[in-house]
C-alpha cells in the first residue's frame, strides 16, 4: 500500500515538475507547482512527518502559491514567446538535466545504510518538534521571526508607489 | 493485508524523487524565459531539498531535521513575498516579464 | 478491526455525512431567506409546501434545469474546474470534525467523526487556504474584468482575514495543548457550560475575533464586498449559470457550516451538555448516543442563526476599511490574546 502511495504521488510530482517546464503560459506552470506542492505534502505524511505535511499545504499550497498566482494574473504577461535564445536553451538544458540527475543518484544508489519506509514505523508529533523548536534551536526561531518581518518591510517598501508615478492610492 | 503496514518501500527512492526534483527545478531556472517561471523553479529546487531533508530525519529519527524544513518553509515563504514585490517593481519598469530583455541595467 | 472493516464503515459515514451536509446547505439557503425576510418585515419562501420548506427541493431542480451558458474567451479547463475547487474544499474540511461522543464499534475507532487525526484542526485551516483557489481561479478565468477584480479582491481578503482566524484559536490550542479536535472538546467536559472555552476558558476576545473573521473569511456580510451584486455585478461567479453557480453557492454555505462546526468545538464545547452533570444522562445507549449530537447541532444552528442575523442588520464594509480592519485591528488583537493567555497558562501553573 505504501508502495501503491508512493509511485501515485511521486508520480504527480514528476508530472508536475515536467508540466512546469513544458507549459508556455505561466498560470499553467504555477498550478503545476501546486500539484508538486500538494503530492510532496502526502509524500512527507508517508514519511511521518504530519505537521510538515499539513504546513507544506497551507504555507506553501496555500499562501506562497496564492502570491504567484495573484502576481501572475495582476500582470497578465502572458506566453512566453519562442526566441532563439530559448530554443537553444532548451537543447542544452533537458541533458543537463538528466546528466545532474544521473551524477546524484550514482551517488545516491552508491550510498551504504539507507534504510526503508514503512507506514508501522509511527508518526513525529507536534510535541516532539515543539519540544526540539522551542528548547534547543530556539534563537533560530527567533531570528527567523525577525526575517519575516524584514521581508514584510522591505515587500511593503518596494510594492508602495514612489513619488514619481502618475496616480496615488489613498495610502495615508 | 497484513503487509499493509510492514510494506517496505526503499528511502533510496525517495531520495532519487529529490534529486529529480531538484535537476528540474535548477533547469527550469536555467532554459525559463518568463521571470516568474524562473522564480518557480527556485520554489521547485527549495522543495526537492526539503523531501531529502525529511527522507533523512526519517532515516535517523532525528526531530532537528524536519525543523531544518520548517527553517526553509519560512524562508522560502519571506523570499517568495520580497521576490514577487521585486518582480511587480521591475515589470513597473519595463512593461515586461521575459528575461530577454530585462538583463540589461540600462535601457 | 481489519483494514476492510475501517474502509468499509469510513464508506459509510462518509456517504450519510456528504447527505447530511448537502442537506444542511440547501436548508442553510432556506433558513436565511426566511430569517432575512423575517427581519426585513415580510414572508420568506412561504408557498412551496408548508413554511415554504419544500423550497430548497424546488431551487436544486431550477439549478440542474436552467441552462448552462460558457462564455466564449473563458479560459476552459480553469473555468470548468474552480467551481468543483470552491465546493469539494468546502466538504472535505467536515471529514474531522467529531459531530458526537467518541463511540466505537466494531470497524470504527470514533462513529460519530470520519477521520480522527492528531492535526485536525490545521487540516481545516490547510484546506479553506486551499478553498481560495476556486475564487481566484474562477474570476481569471471568466475573462471578465468585473470577475477579476471581484475575485482578487475576494482572495486578498479570505488570505488576510485567515491569518487572524487561525491566530484567535492559537489561545485555544495552548489551553488544550493539541490539535486534536476530539481531545479539545474533551478538555471542555468538565462542568458543563462554565468549562466551555469560552467561558470557563476565557478565551471570549479570541471567539469575537473568531467571528469576525469567519464573517470574512466566507465573504459574507459585513464583508461582502467582492460579491455584492450593487458593487461588482456579482464579483468572481458573474460568469457562471445554472449548476456551476449553484457549486459557488452551495460552497459558501458549505463553508459557513463548516466554520460554525470549528467555532462550537472550539469555543463552545462541542458535543457537551451546557448542564453538565446536572441532569443524569439516560441509560439507554441509543438516546445516550443522540444526546451530544442533539446539542452539536443545536450550537451549530445558534451559529448560523448569528451568521444570518448579522447579514440582516449590518451594512456592509467598504473594501479599504475591510482590508484596514483585518491587518491592523484583528490581527494585533489576536496576537495580544496569544500573549494574554500564555501568561495567564504560565501563572496558573505556578
Amino acid at each position: 500500500m505504501h508502495l501503491i502511495f508512493f509511485i501515485v504521488f511521486a508520480g504527480f510530482c514528476l508530472a508536475g515538475a515536467i508540466n512546469l517546464l513544458l507549459q508556455s503560459h505561466p498560470i499553467n506552470s504555477a498550478l503545476s507547482l501546486i500539484v508538486v506542492m500538494t503530492s510532496l505534502a502526502v509524500l512527507y505524511l508517508l514519511l511521518g512527518a504530519e505537521f510538515l505535511a499539513i504546513a507544506q499545504v497551507i504555507v506553501y499550497a496555500g499562501a506562497i502559491m496564492v502570491l504567484f498566482t495573484f502576481v501572475v494574473m495582476l500582470l497578465n504577461a502572458g506566453r512566453e514567446d519562442r526566441t532563439l535564445g530559448s530554443r537553444a536553451a532548451l537543447r542544452i538544458g533537458f541533458p543537463a538535466a538528466v546528466a545532474i540527475l544521473a551524477l546524484i543518484a550514482t551517488v545516491i544508489l552508491h550510498a551504504q545504510g539507507l534504510g526503508v519506509a514503512r507506514l508501522s514505523d509511527g508518526i513525529t508529533t507536534t510535541e516532539e518538534l515543539s519540544a526540539v523548536l522551542f528548547t534547543k534551536l530556539l534563537l533560530p526561531f527567533e531570528v527567523t521571526s525577525v526575517l519575516i518581518l524584514i521581508a514584510i518591510r522591505g515587500a511593503v517598501a518596494l510594492a508602495s508607489h514612489d513619488g514619481s508615478k502618475a496616480e496615488r492610492t489613498g495610502d495615508r | 493485508m497484513s503487509s499493509f503496514l510492514t510494506q517496505e518501500v526503499p528511502l533510496s527512492w525517495y531520495l532519487l524523487l529529490s534529486a529529480a526534483l531538484f535537476s528540474l527545478g535548477v533547469v527550469g531556472f536555467l532554459i525559463k524565459r518568463n521571470l516568474i517561471t524562473v522564480f518557480m523553479s527556485i520554489e521547485l529546487m527549495l522543495n526537492g531539498v526539503n523531501l531529502s531533508f525529511v527522507t533523512f530525519a526519517h532515516q535517523w529519527h532525528a526531530v532537528k531535521g524536519q525543523i531544518f524544513v520548517f527553517f526553509v518553509m519560512m524562508v522560502a515563504a519571506a523570499e517568495a513575498a520580497v521576490g514577487l514585490a521585486i518582480i511587480i517593481a521591475v515589470f513597473r519598469a519595463r512593461a515586461t516579464l521575459a528575461v530577454d530583455r530585462i538583463d540589461l541595467m540600462k535601457l | 478491526m481489519t483494514i476492510l472493516q475501517f474502509l468499509l464503515w469510513s464508506l459509510l459515514k462518509v456517504a450519510v455525512v456528504t447527505v447530511v451536509m448537502l442537506l444542511g446547505v440547501a436548508y442553510t439557503v432556506l433558513l436565511e431567506r426566511k430569517l432575512v425576510g423575517r427581519i426585513q418585515n415580510r414572508w420568506g419562501p412561504s408557498r412551496v409546501g408548508p413554511f415554504g420548506l419544500l423550497q430548497p427541493l424546488v431551487d436544486g431542480a431550477k439549478s440542474f434545469l436552467k441552462e448552462d451558458i460558457i462564455p466564449t474567451g473563458v479560459y476552459r479547463p480553469l473555468y470548468l474546474i474552480a467551481p468543483m475547487i470552491a465546493l469539494g474544499c468546502a466538504l472535505i474540511s467536515i471529514a474531522v470534525v467529531p459531530f458526537g461522543e467518541p463511540v466505537s464499534v466494531a470497524g470504527s475507532p470514533h462513529l460519530f467523526q470520519i477521520a480522527d487525526v492528531n492535526i485536525g484542526l490545521l487540516v481545516i485551516l490547510g484546506v479553506t487556504s486551499i478553498g481560495v483557489y476556486g475564487i481566484a481561479l474562477a474570476g481569471w478565468s471568466s475573462n471578465n474584468k468585473y470577475s477579476l477584480l471581484g475575485a482578487l479582491r475576494s482572495s486578498a481578503q479570505m488570505v488576510s482575514y485567515e491569518l487572524a482566524l487561525g491566530l484567535s484559536l492559537v489561545g485555544v490550542v495552548l489551553r488544550a495543548g493539541t490539535f486534536n479536535l476530539r481531545l479539545i472538546v474533551e478538555q471542555q467536559s468538565a462542568q458543563g457550560m462554565l468549562s466551555w472555552n469560552l467561558f470557563g476558558g476565557m478565551q471570549f476576545v479570541a471567539f469575537f475575533i473568531y467571528l469576525m473573521a469567519a464573517y470574512a473569511e466566507t465573504n459574507r456580510s459585513p464583508f461582502d464586498l467582492p460579491e455584492a451584486e450593487s458593487e461588482l455585478t456579482g464579483g468572481y461567479h458573474t460568469e457562471y449559470s445554472s449548476m456551476k453557480f449553484a457549486m459557488f453557492f452551495m460552497a459558501e454555505y458549505a463553508n459557513m457550516i463548516t466554520v460554525g462546526c470549528v467555532a462550537t468545538l472550539l469555543f463552545l464545547g462541542g458535543w457537551t451538555s451546557p448542564f453538565g452533570d446536572l441532569i443524569p444522562p439516560p441509560q439507554n445507549i441509543f438516546v445516550h448516543s443522540l444526546f451530544p449530537i442533539f446539542w452539536f447541532v443545536l450550537k451549530v444552528f445558534s451559529f448560523l442563526f448569528l451568521y444570518v442575523w448579522v447579514r440582516g442588520t449590518l451594512p456592509r464594509f467598504r473594501y479599504d476599511q475591510l482590508m484596514n480592519f483585518g491587518w491592523r485591528w484583528l490581527m494585533p488583537l489576536a496576537i495580544l490574546n496569544i500573549v494574554a493567555t500564555s501568561l495567564w497558562l504560565a501563572y496558573a501553573k505556578n
